[in-house]
């Protein structure tokens, strides 16, 4: 399966994503949140806060960081990491914008549903 | 026998190649095709050109005689029809050239959108010295121009066409200016910067047609704005000249593929500039092409050498506007930004940082370092030692920080500083220059910060300004991203006329690019309390339940709630209201503490189909969900109660239809009593009305959350009317004052209640203002937001953006 670690899916225009705002993807094992950020980035994050299930893509984007709508646990974009006082980490995939298109790694599909 | 090497086009790349092939004598008998009648010029000096600040022999680099003197044959003003590639032959119009080795040279060109009328005489693009001419002549003063394309090319163009005296307007498609180059924050400045020289700039601009019969005479945008236009430049990007390749069978993408020695498919045929496509990418500023120029020589002469893609910088040549971008500062993981605003001088810079790596800089109004920036980046230099002062460039030498007080600074001596008492600036420096030095000392000479008092903090930064010292007692910022405090970014939002969120980032000096989840929605609701209608309501800064209209639980379902105007409602709208419950599998319907039914575990899919079935029984959003207007809770009144002394319930509906859909600093509920039992516990709301005989005792500032309060008297008035119009100036007096997210209790115990009275009760030309300053609010936000999100093309965003299970299951 070497070859699916450079394979991406290309799932949707940017434009469909609001600038500092989030759409949801949906796979097997769950939601993943895809953001777009004020600088026209995408990431994509497990659409679940750590804390308490939270949904990330209800949250507000500012700069490269998410903050959680439920308990305004922020997290960073790129690591999936808790900033500040808080602890834990959501799982980041690898995601990029190419020509207007919104690209996400397809290794996320696998890796899921072989867990 | 030397070789035969012909060129098809003498731009900048090639003027190059050719400079390093002859410089070292290499072995070959050259031949030049160009279709322009002319050698190479410095193509990026047109725009001073346009403008009349050069002349076309200024940037002339390379003519016939310097292509003579080096032994070019040079073919001017000669089209190329075909290449052949068996017998390696190049066909000009007047004659075949035979080759050893082949270089396609052909640059861009310009792309013309497809609309109607583009090809109308007054059209023209904006590329090579055939259109600067063009333009020049067309330039009439007082003429009228539209630059479509807000980007590097069309500002210049704008400006060159201004300058020559034309009324210039830029049309752009994105919403800010050259969005490739600039992050908003710099492209808010530079439209400032075009706007404050009198060039129109219309951003999210679609272009649906060119007017005019024989000649362009307007532009038509897609929301219905028509421009006069003498002349129309198309400036929105440019596109590889491939179509000698294409004819000639060479591998062509978006340009013609060459690999790291410029060598197109066919080993003899080399591509070069514009026109090629390396490793997906293509490239559009000098400096790359220069360094192919340079690879593609080396090539050339049979020595080893393989073109890497640098990191790029761009300079806007626009008089007066400095602005410079450079490396990657949008694009790439683990990124950090280090971002320094100074609103009096209009000076914005943010670096882009990875690990100990510089990695891009975007910088307005002072560049002087960016060539210095410009080498950290590529030379990927280790900043770690110096980031904490990275940002004031070479020359800084330790120490120091972001001055805090230059917003206020910054502003004017007339700017207003005391709204209760309008002092300005002025008269506070001129009162503390005679000698008031401390605050009590200013309050009693010039009455500024001695009213509500929330003006204290930027008081006594004039203060602190005028005297030379430190700040003291200012209260905390409103966030991270600044030292203002809350007081003090709305004031400088009415000094200052801001209007938009940038604006505020800019002017206020905000440390980060656009804001955090603390900022944002604080800002929104300033910026739509003041400028109700010239500010447009910003979804992304709202909290999550304000940007879905309903209320967020814990497991990520909705609750709905419709309006239940003063708590009366018919069998018909119940109705509905269990027809939703049924139809959207409703877990859980509840009476909620404000008269209402509250429908519980709503999926957000289901959203707009659910409001539009509620919209369709007559019903709109409840609010519940709201830092505005949510309930006005009643009891049944004179009209059935027993006790009852006036129309309770009646008020309340009228209070309801004329508050709702208002946006307020935190959530507002109302309660109407017809008599002292205070059936609907009008005492601890946020508004309360207690009906008497003799009229209506109006009381503010109660609580029930997780402080309880009782409300403050306010005043008893004898007439319905006077209740509404106290009630309604009280609120937008709220609305105009409070910090965001203080309930109306917290406000007003900092302000004191006796001001409140003041304005809203003693001061009846201040209420009646006050009720016309929130009507204006209410003629744009007295409507329902989920009749607009129930709309068939705005449901998109409730749904997910893709489905993945089946290719998982794979």
């Amino acid at each position: 399966m070497m070859a699916q670690a450079t394979e991406w899916l290309d799932i949707a225009a940017l434009s469909d994503i609001p600038q500092q705002g989030a759409r949801l993807l949906r796979t097997g094992a769950g939601c993943i949140a895809i953001f777009r950020t004020h600088d026209d980035r995408v990431f994509a994050l497990d659409d679940r806060c750590p804390h308490k299930g939270g949904p990330l893509s209800e949250g507000i984007v500012a700069g490269h960081t998410i903050t959680c709508p439920l308990h305004n646990w922020v997290f960073d974009l790129n690591s999936g990491q808790a900033q500040g006082a808080d602890e834990g980490s959501v799982r980041s995939y690898a995601a990029r914008v190419e020509g207007g298109r919104v690209l996400v790694s397809a290794e996320m599909l696998t890796r899921r549903s072989a867990a | 026998m030397m070789e035969k090497l012909v060129v098809i086009g003498a731009g900048m790349a090639s003027g190059r190649m050719l400079e390093h092939l002859t410089d070292a004598n290499a072995p070959y008998q050259i031949t030049l095709f160009n279709a322009e009648p002319r050698g190479n010029y410095n193509r990026i000096m047109l725009s001073p050109v346009l403008s009349g600040e050069k002349t076309y022999e200024d940037i002339v680099t390379h003519d016939a005689d310097w292509y003579q003197s080096r032994g070019i044959t040079t073919r001017f003003g000669e089209h190329v029809t075909g290449i052949d590639r068996k017998r390696r032959i190049v066909h000009g119009q007047n004659g075949a050239v035979p080759y050893d080795k082949l270089v396609i040279a052909t640059g861009s060109a310009p792309f013309m959108i497809p609309v109607v009328g583009r090809d109308l005489p007054g059209v023209i693009a904006y590329r090579d010295l055939h259109d600067t001419n063009a333009m020049i002549a067309a330039a009439q003063p007082g003429a009228e121009a539209v630059v479509i394309g807000g980007g590097l090319l069309g500002l210049e163009a704008a400006a060159g066409l201004q300058m020559r005296g034309m009324k210039v307007t830029v049309i752009h498609l994105m919403g800010h200016l050259m969005e490739r180059q600039l992050d908003p924050s710099a492209g808010y400045l530079l439209q400032k910067a075009l706007e404050a020289r009198g060039i129109k700039v219309h951003c999210k601009g679609a272009t649906k047609a060119i007017l005019g019969e024989t000649h362009a005479e307007a532009v038509l945008l897609e929301d219905g704005t028509v421009y006069g236009a003498d002349l129309v430049v198309m400036a929105v990007g440019i596109r590889p000249e491939t179509r000698l390749a294409v004819d000639a069978h060479l591998e062509v993408e978006r340009g013609i593929t060459v690999d790291d020695q410029l060598r197109t498919s066919d080993p003899s045929v080399f591509a070069l500039g514009e026109c090629v496509e390396h490793r997906q990418q293509l490239f559009g500023l000098v400096a790359p092409l220069y360094d192919q120029a340079k690879v593609l020589a080396a090539t050339l002469m049979g020595e080893a050498s393989a073109f890497q893609p640098v990191q790029t910088a761009t300079k806007l040549k626009v008089t007066g506007c400095d602005l410079f971008s450079a490396g990657d500062f949008a694009d790439g993981p683990t990124r950090e930004d280090i971002v320094f605003r100074d609103p009096g001088r209009g000076i914005y810079k943010r670096l882009v940082i990875e690990g100990d790596r510089l990695v891009g800089a975007v910088m307005y109004g002072d560049t002087a370092d960016g060539s210095w920036f410009f080498g950290l980046i590529k030379d990927q230099t280790d900043i770690s030692q110096m980031r904490d002062t990275l940002i004031f460039g070479p020359a800084f030498q330790g120490g120091g920080s972001v001055d805090p007080m230059a917003a206020v600074a910054a502003l004017p001596p007339d700017a207003e500083i005391c709204g209760c008492n309008g002092v300005c600036k002025g008269r506070i420096v001129d009162a503390v220059l005679g000698g008031a030095d401390t605050l009590d000392k200013l309050r009693a000479t010039t009455k500024a910060s001695a009213s509500c008092g929330t003006c204290t903090g930027l008081v006594q930064q004039v203060m602190a300004l005028t005297l030379g010292g430190e700040v003291v007692d200012t209260p905390a910022g409103m966030c991270g991203c600044t030292e203002l405090a809350h007081e003090d970014v709305r004031r400088l939002i009415k000094a200052k006329g801001l209007k938009s969120m940038p604006a505020v980032m800019q002017e206020c000096g905000w440390t980060t690019p656009d804001g955090c989840a603390k900022c944002r929605p604080a800002l929104n609701f300033y910026l739509l309390a003041d400028w109700p209608l010239d500010y447009q309501d910003d979804r992304q800064s709202r909290f999550v339940n304000e940007r879905n209209h309903a209320n967020i639980q814990k497991d990520g379902t909705y609750s709905v709630v419709p309006r239940m105007w003063g708590g009366v409602t018919t069998p018909a709208e119940l109705r509905a209201i269990a027809d939703a419950a049924e139809k959207y599998n409703v877990p859980m319907v509840k009476v909620t503490g404000g008269q209402r039914i509250d429908l519980l575990g709503v999926r957000k899919e289901d959203l707009p189909a659910m409001w539009a079935d509620l919209n369709d029984a007559g019903m709109v959003s409840g609010h519940a969900y709201s830092k505005g207007l949510r309930t006005v809770k009643t009891c049944v009144g004179s009209e059935f109660c027993r006790f009852g002394t006036q129309d309770s319930t009646g008020l309340g509906i009228r209070l309801e239809k004329l508050l709702w859909g208002s946006w307020t600093p935190h959530k507002v509920k109302l309660g109407v009593s017809g008599c002292p039992r205070n059936c609907a516990e009008a005492t601890c709301k946020d508004v309360g009305v207690v009906c008497v005989d003799s009229g209506y005792q109006v009381s503010v500032s109660g609580a029930a959350g997780m402080e309880v309060k009782e409300t403050e008297l306010l005043v008893t008035v004898p007439t319905e009317d006077e209740a509404v119009e106290i009630i309604t100036a009280f609120i937008q007096l709220y609305r105009e004052n409070a910090r965001y997210l203080d309930r109306a209790w917290k406000w007003t115990a900092r302000v004191g209640l006796d001001w409140v009275k003041a304005q809203v009760v003693d001061d009846p030309d201040q209420r009646r203002a006050l009720v016309e300053r929130f009507e204006l609010s209410q003629s744009v936000y007295r409507k329902d937001p989920w009749a607009e999100h129930a709309k068939p093309g705005a449901r998109d965003e409730f749904s997910p953006l893709a489905d993945l299970r089946l290719e998982a299951a794979e």
